[in-house]
């Protein structure tokens, strides 16, 4: 499937989440209602936050921006990871 | 209550986001209480005016998007900040303002969302940490109970971090129960080690979730022991 927008922009999802190590509340809210209302077999629940980023790329520079606003704003590096991916 | 003469009124800067909504409440202890005006300062202002001190309020600043002080930690004005702290300039940060603080670095850790995911709204009480920082010199053995009001106030730090804070006596006030233990009970929001507040290593940058400032008169709430982490502040730079 052709890439949203120009051939001089790309599209990145940046996806975050917690680092495992931190307490969610929220996941661990979803988790114990799925169990309650009689979803059996989920082990486990992780929510993350996605963001999908339309940038200039026409020289390629676009991956290097994107991991740097993923790092500097987008994530916590305090309490949270994330992965970058061309879309 | 103190009452500081014209001539040596200190300047303290108030930096308002949109969005933060308890500077009205901070000016107004400050002003009744202690006889000082508070200057507003907006957050696109590049230039701080000449100050002894700044203050951020609580509130929603940017209404939480992306993480709570996160956004506002990101505002014209915190460059500014930013040097005026790291040139020995003092700083208190209440509840969004302690949020802000860490967003921009200028505290460390983080502020995650409450462990039992509700907006708690309540008075709790405080005690001291140890350490040489004015608040755990001046508030020792004292238990202080102010109010909190937030979603998002459980701290979070690594290991590593947490053993520094330790080290250098960083944490300024826990959540303790009425015995002055830091009991999980008495422990609002799932902050680590309950803590509720924390100093910079210089000492001179204090970040709480609490409420000092709706705890200055005992008709309103009371309590009044916020007035005693406020003239700590107070006498933190005076």
């Amino acid at each position: 499937m052709a890439s949203v927008g120009s051939p001089d922009s790309s599209e990145f999802e940046v996806v975050v989440q917690l680092k495992p190590e931190v307490l969610d509340p929220e996941a661990r809210a979803i988790q114990e209602t799925l169990a309650r209302i009689g979803y059996d077999g989920v082990r486990s629940v992780q929510v993350s936050k996605r963001y999908i980023l339309t940038v200039d790329d026409k020289s390629g520079q676009g991956a290097a921006l994107v991991e740097s606003v993923a790092r500097e704003f987008l994530a916590n590096p305090v309490s949270e990871t994330f992965q970058v991916r061309k879309l | 209550m103190k009452r500081i003469t014209a001539t040596g009124v200190p300047r303290i800067g108030l930096i308002e986001f949109p969005g933060s909504n308890c500077d009205r409440d901070c000016a107004d202890a400050f002003w009744r209480h202690f006889g000082i005006k508070l200057q507003p300062v907006w957050h696109t202002e590049r230039v701080l005016p000449n100050l002894d001190a700044v203050l951020l309020p609580g509130g929603f600043s940017y209404g939480d998007y992306l993480r709570s002080g996160a956004l506002a930690a990101h505002s014209p004005i915190m460059a500014a900040v930013k040097s005026f702290v790291a040139s020995g300039g003092p700083a208190l940060g209440i509840c969004n303002g302690f949020q802000v603080l860490t967003e921009s670095h200028l505290l460390p850790g983080a502020l995650l969302r409450n462990q039992g995911r509700k907006f708690i709204c309540k008075a709790v009480d405080l005690m001291a940490g140890s350490g040489e920082s004015v608040y755990c010199r001046s508030l020792a053995s004292r238990r202080l109970r102010v109010p909190i009001a937030h979603g998002e106030g459980r701290y979070h730090i690594d290991n590593d971090g947490l053993q520094r804070l330790r080290d250098n006596g960083q944490v300024a006030f826990r959540y303790v129960d009425q015995n002055g233990a830091a009991t999980a009970d008495a422990n609002p929001n799932g902050a680590l080690d309950n803590i509720a507040g924390i100093v910079s290593e210089n000492g001179r940058v204090l970040g709480l979730m609490p409420h000092p400032e709706r705890a200055t008169d005992l008709l309103i709430g009371g309590s009044a022991d916020g007035l005693a982490i406020l003239e700590s502040f107070l006498t933190s730079f005076m």
